[in-house]
């Protein structure tokens, strides 16, 4: 009899009955074929592995993240609060030691969406993640969360939503942003002046395959993983850096998948891409949901698995090497470049443009952050889209200094009505959001 | 007019046996179970059921047997052998179910493609150890079966003619689950000659009383099959007896409600619910003795609380079973006591020692200091209470199971029963208390004591089709009933559930069913656009349809006089 080492949950939350369109690599019959080998293997049936039903998230869970523009339900479909109330699901089972690992296996994805959402952007609408993390720092006082992001797209979302945030580090490891949407995630992008360091990205050249993926994690994320302690590892599980995936250009595995998991050891993982819905899907999600449960996944094999032919080249090899050089030294100088970033300032700015590929939106953003030696600091974006939309976005982070929550409660205030249509605010000391307008 | 039915359901301790006519209840036995001869036990009741009947007059028998069950949970299986074939997954030797296990090359993946061919010399050696072992009944499995049965069709032509029987995995149901196939093919074997046999003594002892209508099998589904057809799916006659009692409750379960029915015995209460009177399927299968199939079955609930439960002190706490040591001392039972002894006590049940009961009673009252009374109503109230926990914790259970849709889950259905249907013995003792101290409505089914031989007799045929349909291979198949045939490119779900539900009728009918009694349902219906390199090729279709459980047609002529 098989037997789970780890308790594992599962919310699986295919939504078979929704697509951005119809031929869309975002549809319906994206998780059918993973479905039928779950079913199949009678995974469900082993003891240690339970189903759990996908809750609901609230209004609020998706507010203490972003910002949505015009109101969430212009953003969302009823499919995005399955999907994030799947990673909710998981997580708060998790926190209430009612399984020890879980996986929310369910779409729509969420690792394109940033703190302010026009629209969708590369099949995102929500940060399925972060509305997770933030619902459980909220309810069971969670502080420090390592987010390690394996899709083959920089999880330029995430990067944005924690930017600013020293207690959350961000690792996402992905395919060079040269060659592949959303064209970011390079060495040079480590968090803002108050939180350098807690963002890393380790862009691989492409046809990376086994061999690279697992140095990066035995070389850069589980070294600055033990140094960072965090409460909570979840990982962002994108499948897409697998060999047959019609959208990029590497080459893993589900072997692969399945020994960065066991080697990652996360608590939760959450779905995100992956487009080779029959030659790839089946095997990783197996391979993965057996290494959470600590179950042998050695036979685990795509039909065309080849290690030999998926082999990296030394080139890739040596390339490989020398980023996670550049990551580490990163992250091992972090205290000296804030410190460099900090001084002589009392705000950082950031201005920048942001594309909504999936939505065929251009928005433009002026960030202000406070620079605040006690806490991550208050900041306040201005966002113009060419939808007309016009806001100013102020963020009160959890662990504010009392002089930042007043500095943020001021900007509410006395914003100006005539030239922003909303005024919103996420007061996350109060856990509360807050919208002015003109009438 | 050939118009009574026969209805035999075998307990653990009696074996329940009505006859049932336009009139109502024609006649009821029960005669003690001997477990050692089922078979005996079976005649005598039909014996006491048709002594004064003309056999004419009977249009049919149907039998719901504990004689593939016992051999289950007693692991009383004939030695069968199993050849299975798996290829990438889970490993195959988790799986492993019998000594007699042979796995052999080949391998299917998830859209039917073959990925690994078979090996024949292989197959065949498999086969011949299993024949010198003398083994006769063999089980082939292989994962992916119901997408492309091609490997295990090929291994059973190979090795069937070395055995007597070969079951094969697809056959028995077109649901995925490789582990839960290897288990119920496995059974299906196991059972098969304890059922041949069964199958050939009834016969034959039918025939020389001159007794020559049909005979059917209850299946745990609530559903029945003919006796010829349980020959090729022994399996399906496993664990009928809760589906019985629930078949029971149907006739007397509002059509716009939503009920739990609760069947208290002697050792276990089992629980169902009925949904505008169709009692609810469980989502995969029978689960028996660590055995995990693909038989289906209604969702049932057992739990180790009856009239005879075991009853004692500890500290201030009353505890009631879940074991039963015995009948209760009202019924000669020597100690401990039951809350069948509670019943006797408060005046509530008859025809058993009373005195006898109160000094089991007065072992309990002792110990936490109250009266006989006292403690006699703290075990009845209890007794009450705890299933009724029970009772919320099913319905809990069901309204957790997970959804796929963003329809389904919206629609956020949840059942919430307010009706209690209440069968079995002790029933009547109870139902007033459940009554007052619940939200229930509350009722006792008629002929609560033989309600599970009443809903054996009045249960209809049922089955199960599933039907894989692609436009862009043009093919549709249904691969547990041998079919396959060639679509067009614009086939769609409307079409194919036509097709599915022409297979289930078909499909009833060559099992027995009454042409009035296709009452059907669709269980699943999904269609997906398939897009390969960004092209769109054609569609994927699933459909899964069933004749849903019920009572046959002429029930209600027979139900009216059950009422009265």
């Amino acid at each position: 009899m098989l037997k789970a080492k780890h308790k594992t949950g599962l919310v699986f939350f295919p939504a078979f009955d929704w697509a951005i369109s119809p031929t869309h690599p975002e549809r319906e019959e994206r998780l059918l074929y993973t479905r039928d080998q779950i079913v199949e293997e009678g995974l469900l049936d082993i003891d240690g592995i339970v189903e759990l039903k996908a809750g609901v998230i609230d209004p609020i869970d998706v507010q203490r993240v972003h910002f949505c523009v015009p109101d969430i339900g212009s953003i969302m479909t009823e499919s995005h609060f399955i999907s994030a109330g799947g990673a909710k699901t998981v997580g708060c089972a998790v926190m209430e030691k009612k399984i020890e690992k879980g996986f929310a296996l369910v779409r729509p994805p969420g690792h394109h969406s940033m703190r302010v959402a026009h629209g969708g952007r590369g099949f995102c609408n929500v940060n399925n993640e972060a509305i997770m993390i933030e619902q459980l720092r909220a309810a069971y006082g969670i502080d420090r969360v390592a987010i390690v992001d394996t899709d083959c797209h920089h999880g330029d979302g995430t990067q944005d939503i924690y930017w600013h945030d020293p207690d959350t580090l961000c690792i996402s490891i992905h395919q060079d942003g040269r060659t592949l949407y959303p064209g970011s995630g390079f060495v040079d992008e480590f968090g803002g002046p108050t939180a350098a360091g807690a963002t890393l990205n380790i862009p691989l050249p492409p046809y990376t395959s086994e061999e690279g993926f697992l140095y990066v994690v035995n070389n850069v994320v589980l070294p600055v993983l033990e140094e960072f302690k965090p409460d909570l590892i979840v990982n962002s599980a994108g499948q897409d850096n697998h060999f047959t995936d019609p959208l990029t250009n590497m080459n893993f595995s589900a072997q692969g998948y399945a020994d960065l998991t066991r080697l990652l050891n996360p608590d939760i993982a959450v779905l995100e891409g992956g487009y080779s819905i029959e030659g790839a899907l089946p095997y990783v999600n197996l391979g993965l949901i057996l290494a959470m449960a600590g179950i042998d996944y050695s036979n685990v094999k795509e039909p065309d698995y080849d290690f030999e032919r998926l082999r990296q080249s030394a080139e890739v090899t040596g390339a490989i090497k020398k980023i996670c050089g550049e990551v580490m030294d990163v992250w091992n100088n972090r205290h000296a470049i804030r410190k460099q970033m900090c001084s002589n300032q009392d705000t950082a700015e950031r201005r920048r443009n942001v594309f909504y590929d999936t939505a065929g939106i251009n928005e433009f953003q002026h960030e202000t952050l406070n620079i605040c030696s006690k806490c991550g600091g208050v900041l306040k974006i201005d966002s113009s889209a060419d939808t007309g939309s016009h806001i100013l976005a102020i963020h009160i982070p959890k662990k504010a200094c009392d002089k930042c929550k007043k500095t943020g409660r001021q900007w509410y205030e006395t914003a100006d009505t005539g030239r922003y249509e909303m005024i919103m605010m996420q007061d996350r000391p109060e856990d509360r959001f807050l919208v002015r307008t003109a009438s | 007019m050939a118009s009574m039915i026969i209805g035999l359901d075998v307990g653990g301790t009696h074996t329940d046996v009505i006859l049932a006519g336009e009139n109502g209840l024609v006649n009821r036995a029960k005669v003690l179970t001997d477990t050692s001869d089922l078979f005996g036990t079976i005649l005598t009741g039909l014996d006491r059921i048709t002594a004064d009947v003309r056999p004419e007059d009977i249009s049919h028998a149907v039998l719901s047997t504990t004689l593939t069950t016992n051999a289950i949970v007693t692991n009383n299986l004939h030695r069968a052998g199993m050849i299975v074939c798996a290829g990438p997954g889970i490993s195959v030797d988790a799986f492993k179910i019998c000594d007699d296990f042979h796995v052999v090359d080949g391998a299917i993946d998830h859209s039917g493609r073959e990925i690994k061919g078979l090996n024949e010399g292989q197959i065949r050696a498999a086969a011949s150890q299993l024949q010198e072992k003398g083994i006769d009944c063999v089980g082939v499995a292989c994962k992916f079966s119901t997408r492309n049965p091609a490997h295990e069709l090929k291994i059973a032509e190979i090795i069937s003619p070395m055995f007597e029987r070969v079951f094969i995995g697809h056959r028995i149901s077109g649901n995925f689950n490789f582990p839960r196939r290897i288990a119920t093919t496995f059974l299906n074997a196991s059972v098969y000659p304890v059922h041949k046999a069964f199958f050939n003594a009834v016969q034959s002892s039918l025939v020389k009383r001159g007794l020559t209508m049909p005979i059917y099998i209850l299946k745990a589904d609530g559903g029945t099959m003919d006796f010829k057809t349980s020959i090729d799916f022994p399996g399906q006659s496993i664990l009928s007896g809760p589906a019985a009692s629930v078949m029971g409750s149907v006739p007397f379960a509002d059509t716009d409600a939503e009920t739990l029915v609760l069947d208290i015995g002697g050792t276990t209460t089992d629980m169902a619910v009925l949904v505008n009177g169709v009692p609810l399927l469980a989502p995969e299968g029978i689960e028996l003795n660590g055995y995990k199939t693909l038989i289906r079955a209604l969702k049932t609930m057992s739990v180790g609380l009856g009239g005879d439960s075991f009853v004692r002190v500890d500290g201030e706490n009353i505890i009631i079973g879940p074991e039963r040591r015995g009948p209760a001392m009202a019924y000669g039972g020597d100690a401990p006591t039951t809350p069948t002894d509670a019943l006797f006590v408060l005046g509530k049940a008859a025809g058993g020692d009373k005195d006898a009961a109160a000094r089991g009673i007065n072992g309990i009252a002792e110990k936490l200091g109250v009266s006989v009374t006292a403690a006699a109503y703290r075990v009845f109230d209890q007794t009450c209470r705890q299933i009724l926990e029970n009772a919320r914790q099913m319905v809990d259970m069901i309204n957790s199971r997970p959804v796929y849709t963003v329809r389904e889950a919206l629609k956020g259905r949840r059942i919430n029963p307010d009706r209690l249907l209440m069968l079995g013995g002790p029933a009547p003792y109870f139902a007033d208390h459940i009554q007052s101290i619940s939200d229930y409505k509350v009722k006792t089914v008629p002929h609560w004591d033989v309600a599970n031989a009443i809903g054996t007799a009045l249960s209809r045929t049922t089955c199960e089709v599933t039907l894989f349909a692609d436009t862009s291979k043009r093919v549709a198949t249904a691969p547990a009933e041998r079919f396959s045939e060639s679509i067009g490119s614009g086939f769609d779900l409307r079409a194919a559930t036509d097709m599915a539900l022409t297979l289930l009728k078909d499909k009833a009918l060559s099992q027995g069913a009454d042409v009035k009694d296709l009452e059907t349902d669709l269980l699943e219906s999904l269609a997906f656009n398939q897009v390969r390199n960004f092209h769109l090729v054609g569609k994927t279709i699933r459909v899964r349809v069933q004749v849903r459980p019920g009572l046959v047609h002429n029930h209600e002529a027979i139900v009216r006089h059950l009422e009265r």
